[in-house]
């Protein structure tokens, strides 16, 4: 048993109230919105001052929010972008990679050239935009997808993870007569497969996230993602009501607890993955880290 | 432990992505070398000596020899990736020939070739305009608050862990404090909106704080920065302390035990051994920061500013955009972009420089 000085002693307390102090502080709003979604609204209302529990209890606002039809297709949009925008990125992002990744090819040095580059030095929001104005994709599915097909960062990532496949396997395959679409997929792919996994959290989270883009890119709202239904939700709306209050207190009470009924309704679902992701996440970053 | 190792890839992978930059960047140094040297002797050689011109046309010969078998042996390697080198030139140096349209009056007929062409005129409106100082000056000062706010708390956050004993305390507070960065940012600022409006929990604390009534916060244009600034703080502390806690958890434990039996307290192994030994990783996460200055999204000031508050919240990224897209001034705005995009370019290659340079010395 180590012995402690009061000094010491003294400073693991004030240490552990200081981080138990911010664990609360962090986790208090997101249990306030938790609170207030299930709360009665006209009592919810007439509160002041920090919820410790629910304000009454009712579920009208949640039964609002789940038959809104914005949050059922904004799900099943967001469901497309995130499924055929990540298996994109990952068919454009694997096999640049790859490709750069191996060594003794003449013109991987320009490519990789032409890829950093890019780090250095953009066009910018309005010439992009413009482009894909040009190219007719403005107001089509593949706004969200194509223009971000791929991620500079994650590509060396990804490049880095497949360097560290031994030459000697693939060498072994071509002298078989593997095709290096072959060896991609039946070599370097199980054996970097950590490192894919992690990419391909990366994008998905990134697709799921996105609203900016699809701002700017999407006039038909049946294309919307879930996130900009929710910016409509969540911080148009409050705007609105700011300059004009045109609606009757009750159906204000209510619209402020559809405001936190949304925000759960969105949110717990990645919340819920998260735990199960975060597992698989971090097992996989650290194989893929091995070579540096 | 486990979880506070298996971050450190993280940190590999930003490590990777900045050797990888610094490999290229001395690949363009060193191409331009080549140049030089070769334009030089090229000179000398056509004055002096015609054979070594001859010499030289067979390198080249040879040099063409050499990547003509390169591509017969590996098109097929080559042809995978080719998706990849499309998106690059159409996504990427497309709009960077785009960006042309920065000097000339563009209109949707015209094009970028058939608009009228007005040299710098575009470049003289933004800086003459007051707009320049604004979101000069916003940009900045939001950054530089940015960076001493949010900068160092991660660190002091890790440190603390770092000396939590109890397991499941500190996975607990770790786990809340993570909980942030997986909330979208669209979420983060409806929730940030919804607190600070009349009657929000935030406005109600202030209040009654006080004692004055604030009324909606983010219509006061004072209260942006803060707002930011904290609601950022809430966002990233935990997520940004994995990288420096697993700085830590790589550190040798028999250096605190030598410290330890030096008669070193808790303050002095703080000050003599763990923070000489993460000193690296928070230098080589300040310089990635700095370097990333100028691209400090629209994201959130778009989200939570308003027309009320515009002289304080207002930053080059969101004039950006007001400007071109809201407001279709497609060339002007194209060339604040630019101006931007400059910036950024010298902040990415000093960010980069100097870490090759401190990086000599300790890291890779």
């Amino acid at each position: 048993m180590i012995k402690r000085t009061p000094l010491q002693s003294a400073f693991i307390v004030v240490n552990t109230a200081v981080l138990a102090a911010l664990a609360l502080v962090t986790l208090y709003p997101l249990l306030y919105v938790v609170l207030a979604s299930f709360s009665n609204p006209t009592l919810f209302a007439k509160h002041t001052g920090p919820l410790f529990w629910t304000q009454g209890f009712s579920l009208d606002a949640y039964k609002v929010v789940l038959e809104k039809p914005e949050i059922l297709t904004g799900y099943g949009n967001t469901l497309f972008y995130v499924i055929v925008g990540t298996a994109v990125n990952m068919a454009f992002t694997i096999s640049l990679a790859y490709v750069t990744s191996r060594p003794g090819l003449l013109l991987n040095k320009p490519i990789m050239l032409l890829i950093i580059f890019t780090m250095y030095f953009n066009g910018g929001l309005i010439p992009t935009y413009l482009l894909v104005q040009d190219l007719g994709l403005v107001d089509t599915r593949w706004a969200p997808i194509l223009p971000t097909a791929i991620s500079t960062f994650n590509l060396i990532i990804l490049r880095t993870g497949f360097a560290g496949v031994p030459a000697s396997l693939e060498e072994a395959a071509k002298i078989d007569g593997a095709s290096p679409f072959r060896i991609m997929v039946k070599i370097i792919f199980p054996l970097a497969m950590p490192t894919i996994a992690v990419i391909i959290l990366y994008y998905a989270v990134q697709h799921w996230n996105s609203w900016f883009q699809e701002m700017i890119y999407l006039r038909n709202d049946d294309l919307y993602p879930l996130q900009l239904f929710l910016r409509q939700i969540l911080i148009e709306n409050q705007q609105d009501d700011m300059v004009m209050a045109t609606k009757t207190a009750d159906q204000q009470a209510l619209g402020e607890i559809i405001k936190y009924s949304t925000i759960i309704v969105s949110t717990v679902p990645i919340l819920l993955v998260y735990p199960f992701l975060q597992k698989y996440f971090t097992k996989g970053v650290m194989i893929g880290a091995v070579k540096g | 432990m486990q979880t506070d190792f298996t971050y450190c890839p993280l940190q590999t992978a930003e490590k990777s992505v900045m050797v990888e930059v610094e490999r290229m960047s001395e690949g363009l140094i060193a191409c331009g070398k080549k140049i030089e040297e070769k334009e030089w002797s090229g000179m000398d050689l056509k004055t002096h000596d015609g054979s070594a011109v001859l010499a030289e046309k067979g390198k080249f010969a040879s040099a063409m020899d050499i990547l003509a078998r390169d591509l017969r042996r590996n098109w097929s390697t080559y042809l995978l990736a080719l998706p990849g080198l499309v998106f690059y030139i159409i996504f990427m140096y497309g709009p960077m020939y785009g960006v042309l349209i920065a000097f000339n009056d563009y209109t949707p007929s015209g094009g970028i070739w058939n608009s009228p062409w007005v040299g710098l005129d575009n470049f003289r409106e933004f800086f003459g305009s007051p707009f320049f100082g604004r979101v000069f000056s916003n940009t900045i000062i939001l950054n530089f608050l940015l960076l001493v706010f949010t900068f160092p708390a991660p660190i002091i956050l890790a440190l603390m862990l770092n000396e939590v004993r109890a397991m499941w305390f500190k996975k607990t507070v770790q786990t809340i404090t993570y909980l942030p960065h997986f909330i979208s940012m669209v979420v983060i600022c409806g929730m940030i909106v919804d607190f600070t409006s009349n009657r929000g929990i935030i406005t109600q604390l202030l209040n009654f704080l006080t004692g004055g009534d604030h009324g909606n916060l983010l219509s006061n244009a004072n209260m942006f920065r803060p707002i930011y600034v904290i609601s950022e703080v809430w966002q990233k502390i935990g997520w940004d302390s994995i990288i420096y806690l697993a700085a830590m958890a790589g550190l040798d434990m028999e250096l605190y035990e030598a410290a330890e039996i030096d008669g070193a307290g808790k303050i002095r192994q703080l000050f003599a051994v763990t923070l000489p030994g993460i000193a690296s990783t928070v230098v080589i996460m300040l310089i990635l920061r700095i370097g990333s200055i100028m691209s400090l999204g629209a994201d959130k000031v778009i989200l939570l500013y308003n027309e009320v508050i515009y002289e304080k919240a207002d930053i080059i990224s969101s004039y950006i955009y007001r400007q071109g897209l809201q407001r279709s001034n497609y060339s002007l705005s194209a060339a604040v972009g630019l101006v931007n995009s400059g910036i950024n370019c010298v902040l990415v290659f000093l960010a980069n420089f100097f870490s090759r340079k401190f990086s000599e010395n300790s890291l890779w």
